[in-house]
């Protein structure tokens, strides 16, 4: 495959930022409640079943507009990616590619969940094994998403720099998942 | 002005347009159709009464398919020729095949399409072609039922079908001569009928064995809104896989080689096992133990299996379900104890084992009251209607997802996931490339759908060249291609030069799907007079759309005129004018050419409605919000 890419949302159409699309304020503490009330509301108005007798071109924009709530609505949704969207916010581009500096304690922890995730297939029952790992790794990450949220509940106030780094702990995590994760559908493969 | 009209909720102002739709339910056992009338949804039986149309169908070199349960005592007397299970094959390569059966029950041939074909007695037949003979039976079931022609149906898969499996039934409907308005899932669909049933609000999981697919889906019900939150499955595991093991304990215990078997004797002997198999398995959800007697050559054998035993041959494939109903449920953030009910879907489900396992895991009694193999035909007869345009002030809307990773492939055989699994439809991600050889003009993506991390253990969607590229240094071309997935799940790409602003718009043709010229090969051999049809139809078919057009943009002019200025108006009315003008010829790509230039023009209006539209339904809400 021909490389170097970049990662970016179709975002043609939509002006407002994601909070406001929602009618919700721009922070990390949101109103889960309204959040998934209002991405009701706004299917209701755009999805491409509402004008399955429309032309083709009306299913066509309404194909698009779906796309961007949904989008959307995901990256609220999801407390990581919602901490990204703020910090991108700010006009700051987050690097995934930059290898930040560790704190020596989370390191130590991010070797011992990766020895228990290579011992899990000689393990006696890897199932029972894996399930432990994720629900440690479920563990960490609701206690980075909570220092999160401490730096950007006031996004124009926030630390960015300690923001970031927490996000690289949390790519830390999301490595070790989708790693447990494989494991799993091998698992899953060889029953 | 305007007089206001009043109507009832929920009717159409104009009863005689209502549109008649019907849900199809395409089983890998059992086929059935269902439609709404006079507000309630009911399957539509045979002429004999029968609800349940057995997916079997016989070939003959003399005479006309048969379907149904008139061809399932072809299986025994004539099993080359009589093609059951079809959709454990559909979108599937003969590789894939023989790789998943333990034994093939038929006579297949590759093909240049990758379409593998069944040799039977009235000559090859793809898989595609097989589920349309089904679909036709159901078709004309529906028409004589409800006494006129179909606008549309909806035609449930399996939601952890891939891109492949959804195309080849899409392919199917249309061969069929069935306008799809929407390919639903089946737990979803499930969901729908359950649902609105027992006006039930909450999170809930659906766990649906079918014949030869597993599925289990995660969704949220709120005022008429199903979210689905996670889905996962097997698309090779269902009940004809427990009828096997049981056929294969038969064997051990009669002393009955199990090697492959060709010889059509010996096929013969081998159908008679496993409806044997069956029928032992159905038994036993009633009874503690049943008796199994084999004829071969005249020589009677006789067995008993008791439930103890059936459980013991069974548990692992039972077992192999529930890792899937742990990933959902973590992929759907829901804890188990959110879990307000699990649905009960599928003939399988009623396998004793089974039950007393998903109430094991889900710490909770399954919903068994419902009927299993009916409720999904039932639910996507409910959507049909909707989509039909029956219900305009309906609160029903299904939000469905991705049910497996798509992703290109990278260099080393790896894959980058470019949509995971699990995203809400539609989706749309984009991704840019550069050229890495100076005046390099083409280059090449494969897209691959899978969780897997390498390209092999994936499952391959379709090649796809971006061509035309224009020459420049290398890495200074900006090439951005956008995966699409529609309401169907189906995917489309598309991709765009950014600093040129060419585009090809390429639907990424799956490798193990049929080419069009096969799709219309086969149109064209199912009818008369075939060229002229083809002819008459694709006219008809743009005439419509132009009616659609013409009649939707008059309409919003009316509402939403305002929106223009002098300007735009006239230039869209212009291009409408002309529109008008030759709708009513017989040149197809006229008609072709006249809606594209409007849609042009009218792109910026379209879009316009479409946000006022987001505005108005938030501001409404948002009111709605301070009255309570």
């Amino acid at each position: 495959m021909d490389n170097t890419r970049s990662n970016t949302n179709s975002n043609k159409g939509l002006t407002q930022n994601y909070f406001e699309l929602f009618s919700l304020n721009v922070s990390f503490d949101i109103d889960l409640k309204k959040l998934s009330e209002n991405f009701r509301v706004l299917q209701q108005a755009v999805h491409p079943d509402r004008f399955a007798n429309a032309s083709d071109q009306e299913r066509r924009i309404s194909v698009q507009r779906a796309a961007q709530i949904n989008e959307a609505h995901q990256v609220l949704k999801s407390p990581q990616r919602r901490a990204r969207y703020l910090i991108e916010l700010q006009g700051v581009v987050f690097d995934d590619q930059v290898n930040p500096v560790m704190a020596p304690i989370f390191l130590m922890q991010q070797m011992e969940l990766r020895e228990a995730l290579s011992d899990v297939k000689s393990s006696a029952d890897p199932e029972a094994a894996l399930v432990k790992i994720l629900s440690d790794l479920k563990f960490s990450r609701t206690e980075i998403l909570n220092k999160l949220g401490e730096q950007l509940n006031r996004p124009e106030h926030a630390n960015i720099e300690k923001a970031s780094q927490l996000m690289h702990e949390l790519q830390f995590l999301d490595k070790l998942q989708s790693e447990s994760e494989l494991i799993e559908e091998e698992l899953m493969d060889s029953l | 002005m305007a007089l206001l009209q009043i109507s009832e909720p929920g009717q159409s102002t104009k009863p005689h347009e209502r549109k008649l739709a019907a849900g199809i339910d395409l089983g890998t056992t059992n086929s059935l159709v269902a439609s709404v009338r006079s507000g309630q949804a009911s399957i539509l039986p045979d002429v004999n009464g029968l609800e349940l149309l057995p997916s079997i169908v016989h070939y003959s070199a003399d005479s006309k398919p048969i379907v149904g349960s008139d061809a399932k005592q072809y299986k025994i007397s004539d099993p080359l020729n009589t093609i059951s299970s079809v959709k454990r094959y559909m979108g599937r390569s003969l590789k894939d095949i023989q790789s998943k059966e333990t034994s093939l029950h038929y006579d297949f041939i590759e093909t240049d399409s990758m379409v593998p074909r069944i040799q039977t007695a009235a000559g090859a037949v793809s898989a595609i072609e097989v589920s349309a003979q089904i679909l036709s039976v159901l078709k004309q079931r529906a028409e004589i039922t409800l006494g006129d022609e179909l606008s549309g149906v909806v035609i449930t898969v399996p939601a952890y079908f891939d891109d492949a499996q959804r195309q080849a039934t899409k392919d199917a409907g249309k061969l069929a001569g069935l306008n799809v308005l929407r390919l639903l899932n089946e737990p979803t669909a499930a969901a729908v009928a359950y649902g609105l049933d027992k006006g039930a609000d909450g999170v809930i999981a659906v766990y649906d064995l079918g014949g030869g697919t597993f599925d289990i889906s995660i969704l949220r019900l709120n005022k008429g809104v199903f979210e689905v939150l996670a889905t996962a499955g097997d698309t090779a595991l269902g009940g004809d896989d427990f009828d096997h093991l049981i056929a294969q304990w038969i064997k051990q215990q009669l002393d009955i080689s199990n090697e492959l078997i060709t010889d059509t004797q010996e096929k013969s002997v081998n159908n008679q096992i496993i409806n044997a198999a069956c029928q032992a398995k159905q038994n036993l959800t009633t009874q503690q133990s049943t008796t199994i007697e084999i004829n071969i050559d005249g020589v009677k054998s006789t067995l008993e299996l008791d439930l103890e035993q059936l459980n013991v041959l069974i548990d692992p494939l039972i077992k192999k379900t529930l890792v899937p109903c742990r990933r959902a449920l973590r992929d759907a953030q829901v804890e188990l104890e959110e879990v307000s009910a699990v649905v009960m879907v599928g003939g399988s489900t009623r396998v004793l084992r089974v039950r007393e396992k998903v109430a094991e895991h889900f710490q909770q009694d399954p919903m068994v009251d419902i009927n299993p193999d009916t409720v999904v035909a039932i639910g996507a007869a409910i959507q049909a209607d909707v989509l039909a345009g029956n219900k305009p002030d309906g609160d029903l809307l299904l939000l469905d997802v991705v049910p497996l990773s798509l992703g290109l492939e990278t260099m080393g055989n790896l894959v980058e996931k470019i949509i995971p699994r699990n995203t809400t439809i539609p989706v749309a991600r984009a991704q840019e490339f550069t050229t890495y050889k100076d005046g390099q003009t083409a280059m090449s993506m494969h897209v691959v759908q899978g969780e897997r991390e390498l390209v092999s253990d994936c499952r391959s969607l379709g090649r796809f060249s971006l061509k035309g590229i224009p020459p420049l240094v290398a890495g200074s071309a900006r090439i951005k291609v956008t995966f699409q997935v529609d309401a169907d799940g189906l995917l489309h790409v598309t991709a765009r030069e950014e600093t040129t602003g060419i585009e090809s718009g390429i639907e990424v043709k799956p490798s193990f799907g049929l080419t069009d010229t096969e799709i219309e090969k086969m149109l064209l051999d199912s009818m008369e007079h075939a060229e002229e049809d083809v002819a008459a139809r694709m006219l008809h078919e743009q005439q419509v759309e132009a009616t659609r057009v013409i009649e939707a943009l008059a309409a919003a002019l009316e509402d939403d005129g305002d929106m223009l200025s002098e300007e735009e108006r006239h230039s869209i009315e212009t291009a409408a004018a002309n529109l008008v003008e030759v709708v009513s010829g017989n040149d197809d790509r006229a008609i072709k050419n006249a809606i594209q230039e409007l849609d042009k023009v009218a792109e910026v209006f379209v879009s316009r409605r479409m946000d006022s539209n987001i505005r108005k339904a938030m501001a409404g809400h948002n009111v709605n919000e301070f009255e309570a």
